[in-house]
């Protein structure tokens, strides 16, 4: 049986090295419907990037998503397949989708992975906190970026 | 000329209108969704576990308590003719206290008020079991919510279900009138109407409150839970009972 969504989440809060409540969020400039720049000045790497958007703790990605991800068992069809995302997207629009798909869809469920502000009763072991480190989200987007068939 | 790109970006793949109202036709049951063992499970009293939290409950129901030594049974008498539909139309409003109080807020009134006894902590095996066995004397009854001056607490329900909260920015609407039936992690969303509370779940492997499984949603979206009995849980229960109002109680259900 699939493991109930929410004991999926809460153990996020043990397990995972959460994202520094200190350290502030890196600027960015939003050009058209993408972030140009890498957040971190440096490439991500793809293979780190698998890792998070497999990880049910850290990326929760599958959570809604599906992708050819022959292992993970138990994926989600509340959003598009990620198959080829690399294919649909360039590296900026991926990264805009990461830090804060709102930006482009005000109703979206997906969730702002990089913004603290304007976000409502946080649970406090994530208050304050992105819920992926700028590092984070650079590899997730190198990896999205190798996806393409 | 960034600004239109971004604009033109935004429409192209902007959702179609958000959080509807279900349907009644279309409205199921979590039921629905289960395996037929788990069904089977809830349909024989002989192997529903929630059963056991209903004997003890009818145990409790005769068992005289507090500075008044009275039992629920010297007031209510025979729970089955007296308790018939009492869950199904809580939480119920309240004259004394201008407010809706929920089953467990409302056996804790009787406690405190009729037995002269403390208030039973939520979630505490005997205010389980009591809540139980007053459940199961409506199960089949369509749930009521057609007091008018539940209103403004049906609509308070209505605001926090639609609001974003938590680091994950879900709204509660969100999964359960625009998503449900669709994989969340492999696990089918249900409609998430309150039938069967108190009910057993498989993953507590114990019973549990309405207001237990209302936390579990808020912790898997990363926002900040009430405390037990705050008067936020007190409005969402209000709504989704309001939002299931007609459909047939199942307490004690089972849910994986
Ligand atoms: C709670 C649900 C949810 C979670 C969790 C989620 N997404 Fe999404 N995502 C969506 C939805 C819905 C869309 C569709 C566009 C929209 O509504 O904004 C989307 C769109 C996308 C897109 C662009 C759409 C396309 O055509 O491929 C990418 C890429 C993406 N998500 C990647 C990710 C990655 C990577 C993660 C995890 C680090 C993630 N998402 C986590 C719901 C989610
Ligand atoms: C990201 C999706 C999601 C969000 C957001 C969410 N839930 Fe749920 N909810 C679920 C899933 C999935 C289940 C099924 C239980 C499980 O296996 O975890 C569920 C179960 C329920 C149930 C139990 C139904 C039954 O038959 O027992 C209720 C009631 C409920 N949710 C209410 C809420 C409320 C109120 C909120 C907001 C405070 C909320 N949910 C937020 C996904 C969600």
């Amino acid at each position: 049986m699939a493991a109930r969504w929410l004991v999926i989440l809460a153990l996020g809060v043990a397990c995972r090295g959460l994202a520094s409540a200190q350290e502030p969020l890196r600027p960015f400039t939003v050009q058209g419907d993408a972030i140009v720049e890498s957040l971190t000045d440096a490439k991500g790497d793809p293979e780190r990037g698998r890792a998070i958007v497999t990880n049910r703790q850290v990326g929760l990605c599958l959570l809604c998503h599906s992708g050819p991800f022959p292992a993970e068992k138990f994926q989600g069809t509340l959003a598009p397949d990620l198959r080829n995302a690399g294919a649909r997207w360039s590296e900026g629009q991926l990264r805009l989708r990461m830090v804060d798909a709102s930006r482009l869809n005000a109703d979206t469920i997906m969730p702002p992975y990089y913004r603290i502000v304007g976000l409502h009763r946080v649970a406090p072991p994530f208050r304050d906190r992105p819920v992926l480190t700028a590092e984070q989200i650079e590899d997730v987007v190198a990896f999205l970026a190798t996806m393409r068939d | 000329m960034l600004r239109t790109t971004f604009l033109a970006a935004a429409v192209a793949i902007a959702a179609p209108a958000l959080s509807a109202e279900i349907p009644h036709d279309q409205r199921q049951s979590s039921y629905e969704l289960m395996s037929p063992d788990t069904r089977a499970m809830q349909d024989e009293d002989t192997s529903n576990p929630g059963m056991l939290w209903v004997l003890e409950g009818e145990a409790l129901w005769k068992r005289e308590t507090g500075e008044a030594n009275r039992s629920c049974a010297d007031c209510h008498g025979d729970a089955t003719q007296s308790m018939k539909g009492v869950a199904a139309r809580h939480p119920a409003f309240d004259e004394k206290r201008r407010e809706p109080v929920d089953l467990e807020g409302r056996i804790n009134i009787c406690r405190t008020e009729q037995q002269k006894a403390p208030a039973s902590a939520r979630e505490s095996r005997d205010i389980l079991a009591l809540s139980a066995f007053i459940a199961r004397q409506s199960r089949g009854m369509p749930i009521e919510s057609s007091d008018e001056r539940l209103r403004p607490f049906i609509e308070k329900g209505r605001s926090l279900f639609t609001a974003r909260q938590g680091q994950l920015n879900l709204t509660c609407a969100q999964c359960h009138d625009d998503n449900w039936g669709q994989k969340l992690a492999g696990i089918p969303v249900p409609q998430a109407h309150p039938t069967g509370y108190p009910l057993y779940r498989l993953e507590w492997q114990a019973l549990g409150s309405l207001q237990r499984r209302l936390r579990n949603c808020m912790i898997g979206m990363r926002a900040e839970a009430y405390v037990y009995g705050a008067p936020e849980y007190i409005a969402l229960e209000t709504f989704v009972k309001w939002r299931a109002r007609g459909m047939p109680m199942e307490s004690p259900a089972v849910r994986p």
